[in-house]
Parts: structure tokens; sequence; C-alpha cells
């Protein structure tokens, strides 16, 4: 019953938003440049599915490449920072630095040294530098966070460096590490996006390009489309890392378990 | 098994935690390290498990340090591993074959009386439960030495003596040395065959007190005599 309603509640929500939006269009006369209504942004998605499914696949792939470089890039400067205390101390502020700068003032600069006849290893750069920051500090959060115990019985027991880092200190990041990566799915769509309006016109092919070529034509219902897609692929990548963090902790951690009733 | 001569140590924060703390162990021998919270209890198991180093004095082995098996305070178990691959931990690091690992975590499983849940999770099992898994962990490497610091202090007080129960038949079963660290003048009382009593910090060793045999039960006249005893020992310490 809890599982239905927390699917039907937000569907009655949206329908009687459309519903509203809907009647509200039709009933001021609201010119279509202006703002569609729902049954419009239908029509042109519909109109426009094999261009908008060609664009949304260009931006995932460069999401899901972006996401992919953070991952590894993330959780391999996270081990390095756990092995080394020197290494961290000098390597972290700069880290710090790379997400504090907005992406937008760097974005161009990757673009010109990358060039615009590889746009694509581009704009999956700039989204690597977006996402790369949550994974960092989850990982590196989550490996200092191990039982100073157990890695004492470790050693007890002989471990090498390379055995505690396996045994102990990669699942006890594991939650953190999830965590990071779920903030960083979003953020991965969100650098991809930016970084193609940033490329702009003539290189880029993803939804954003779409979102700034449809405003420029005033097409505003298929920007309407765009968006709605965009926003629907955020929701689908955070539902599967959630899935992910879910199958991972289910049998073990707190986060993912469900108290006794 | 152990003797420690004047050994001193320093925490990095300035606290002095021993001074020329001395006593010996000898093999088979059920020993307590008893002494006000603080006095530096922990300090010395975790010198003698090789786990710090000291400042001063020295420790010896009669060979090289032995076997040893290590029980926390805490369960201290790896919440995302059952209770098998919690018990299996020694034999993996020490890369016994995975079939042979199994076979012996599985038995030191059952003999602390877990037969049937090895492949229960640590939050699916009661705190004495959780600690038994530690104890068959310490166990199933088959060591020498069994350092025990405070193992049941945070167990009820009919699963402590459940445990202290089969804590004595392990260590008769297997001819272990045991170190016990504990505040608890019971329990030094009914478990060890001496009791090493501690001052407050920095910890030196205040009295050695040998137990007569005869113990057989907590409520026994000779259990009771040697907490008399152990408890005199404590109170001047403290007072020292």
């Amino acid at each position: 019953m809890k599982r239905l309603l927390d699917i039907a509640l937000p569907l009655i929500v949206a329908m009687l938003v459309l519903g509203a939006w809907q009647w509200a269009v039709a009933h001021w006369q609201v010119p279509v440049y202006v703002l569609p209504g729902p049954s419009a942004i239908a029509k042109a998605f519909a109109d426009n599915f094999s261009s908008l499914m060609a664009a949304l696949l260009s931006t995932l792939t460069v999401t899901v490449e972006a996401f992919l470089a953070a991952c590894v890039l993330g959780i391999t400067t996270a081990i390095a920072f756990s092995q080394s205390r020197l290494l961290e101390r000098t390597f972290y502020p700069y880290a710090v630095i790379l997400q504090v700068t907005p992406v937008v003032a760097i974005a161009p600069l990757i673009l010109i040294w990358v060039g615009f006849e590889r746009i694509n290893l581009a704009l999956v750069i700039i989204a690597t530098i977006v996402a790369f920051f949550p994974i960092l500090a989850g990982a590196t959060l989550g490996l200092k966070s191990a039982d100073f115990n157990l890695v004492d019985l470790t050693r007890l027991y002989g471990a090498s460096r390379a055995q505690v880092l396996w045994r102990v200190r990669l699942p006890t990041a594991l939650p953190y590490l999830l965590s990071g990566m779920k903030t960083a799915g979003g953020l991965a769509l969100i650098g991809a996006v930016v970084a193609e309006f940033v490329a702009g016109s003539g290189t880029a092919t993803g939804l954003a390009w779409r979102i700034v070529e449809s405003g420029n034509r005033l097409e505003i219902a298929t920007l309407f489309a765009a968006l709605g897609l965009l926003a629907l692929t955020g929701v689908l990548i955070f539902a599967a890392l959630s899935l992910l963090e879910w199958l991972l902790l289910r049998r073990w951690h707190e986060s993912a378990l469900s108290r006794p009733s | 098994m152990i003797t420690a001569k004047g050994i001193g140590k320093r925490f990095a924060n300035g606290t002095e935690a021993l001074r020329d703390l001395s006593f010996s162990v000898a093999e088979g021998e059920f020993v307590s390290l008893l002494g006000p919270s603080g006095c530096g209890k922990s300090t010395a198991l975790r010198l003698v498990a090789g786990l710090l180093e000291p400042d001063a004095g020295h420790l010896r082995f009669p060979h090289d340090r032995p076997e040893i098996g290590f029980v926390f305070q805490e369960p201290t178990l790896m919440p995302w591993a059952d209770a098998l691959t919690n018990t299996r931990l020694p034999l993996d690091l020490k890369r016994v074959a995975r079939g042979d690992g199994n076979a012996r975590a599985a038995a030191a499983l059952a003999r602390v009386g877990l037969k049937g849940f090895e492949r229960a999770f640590p939050r699916e099992l009661s705190g004495g439960m959780k600690m038994r898994v530690s104890l068959a962990r310490a166990l199933a490497a088959q060591p020498k030495l069994l350092l025990l610091d405070e193992p049941f202090a945070a167990l009820d007080e009919i699963t402590r003596n459940a445990l202290g129960d089969d804590l004595l038949r392990l260590w008769k079963e297997d001819g272990l040395t045991v170190l016990f660290v504990t505040h608890s003048v019971g329990e030094s009382s009914y478990l060890s065959q001496r009791v090493l009593v501690m001052t407050p910090r920095p910890g030196r060793i205040a009295e050695d007190i040998a137990l007569p045999f005869g113990r057989d039960s907590r409520l026994s006249p000779a259990t009771i005599e040697a907490q008399r005893v152990i408890s005199g020992a404590l109170n001047t310490a403290m007072a020292a």
C-alpha cells in the first residue's frame, strides 16, 4: 500500500499540474512561443522524436563517459591519499580549487586546448571535472573511516597494505563512495550540458544544443520537450545509482535496512 | 611465555600511560590484568601484541612473538561480511586456502556455540553472539597466546557469565596462555590463576596475586575469598 502511494501521489500531482497548465494556456490564450501547453509539447516531442533521441544519446554518452572517468580518477586519487598523508596534504587543496572554480570559466580553455575537432573529448573532460570532486571527497572520507581496531587486527595477522585496503578500507568506504557517486551522476549530466552550451553551435549535438537551437528559433514546445527529456534523464541516473547502492548495501548497512516493525 | 621488564610508554599527546611495568606470564597460564579505567591496561596489552612499541624497557618471548589471538572490548567485526567470513579473516590474511579456511572458521564458530549462524551478518546477531564471533575469529588462527581487552564489559551479566565459562573451557581444551584485561574484580577472581593489580596512570604492577585452586563456581567460598583479597589490593593500589 505504501509503495503504491509512493508512486500514485506524485503521479496525481503531475496530472493536476499538467491539467491546470493546459487549461490556463487555453483560457488566457497564451502564445505558443511564450508558453506552450502540455499537449503542444507532447506533439513537438512526437514530431522530433528521432532527432531528440539522437541528441539524448549524444548527451548521455558524454555523461556516462565522464561519470566513469570521474569514478576511476576519484577512487584512484582517494586511494593514493589514503596511503600517503603527504600526498593528501600536497594535492587535496588543488582538488578543492578545481571544485570551486566555475566550470563555465575554464570550459573555453579546455575547448581551445583539446580542439574543436575533438569536441566530444573536450565535453567529457569538462563534465569529468564537474563530477570528480564528490567521488574524491566521499571515497577519501570513507577510506579514512575504517575501524582502527579492525585495522590493528589485520596488522596483528601480518596483513600487507594492499590487504588492509582491499579487506577493510574499501568495504568501509563503499557507502560514502556510493553517496558521492549519486551526487556525481547528476553533476556529470549538468557538466555535459554546460559543456555543450559553452561549445556552442556547429559542434555539439546533444540536448543542450537542441535547447539553444530551439530557443533561437522560438520553437518553445521543442525546447520544453528537450528540457523534460533532460530532467527525466537526471532522474533515471539518480534512480539507477540508488538501485546500485541498495543492491550493494542491502544486507548490512543501516542506510539500506528497513527498521523492524 | 611473556616477560615484561621496566616497560614505559608515553603517547604523543604527553600522556604517560605506563612507567616501569614489569610482569611475567608462564606458558598455559590464565592471568588477569586488573586496574581502574585509564591505568594503561589496554596499552600494556597492545604492547604485548606488538601493536605499540615501548619507549623504555623490553618485552621478551622465549622464541619469536607467538601466534596471537586478540579480542577487543567491542566485537570489531566487519559489518559487510557474514560470521564465517569474519571468523576466516586471520586465515584469509595468511592466505590459507579458501576451503581449509572455511572448515577451520566453521569449526571455531561451532566451538563458541554458533553452529548454524555461519551465514548470519553481524546486524542479525545479538551483542553476546557478536562477541562469540570475535572469540571464534581469535581462535581460528590457532593462537598460542590469547589477549583479551575487557571483552565482556559491554554485555549483560547472564551473557558475560556464559562467555566467561566458555572462555575457561576453551583455555583448558587448547592449553592456551591467556592475558585478560578487566576492571571487574568478580571476573578476575573467577577466571584467572593469577591477578596483576595495576596502579592508576602511569600504570605499573602494584600487586601480583596468585589465586588458590578450587574456585569451581562464582559463589564458592574460595572465589569470594579471592574477591576479598583482590579488592583489598585494588584499594591499596588506588590509594597509593
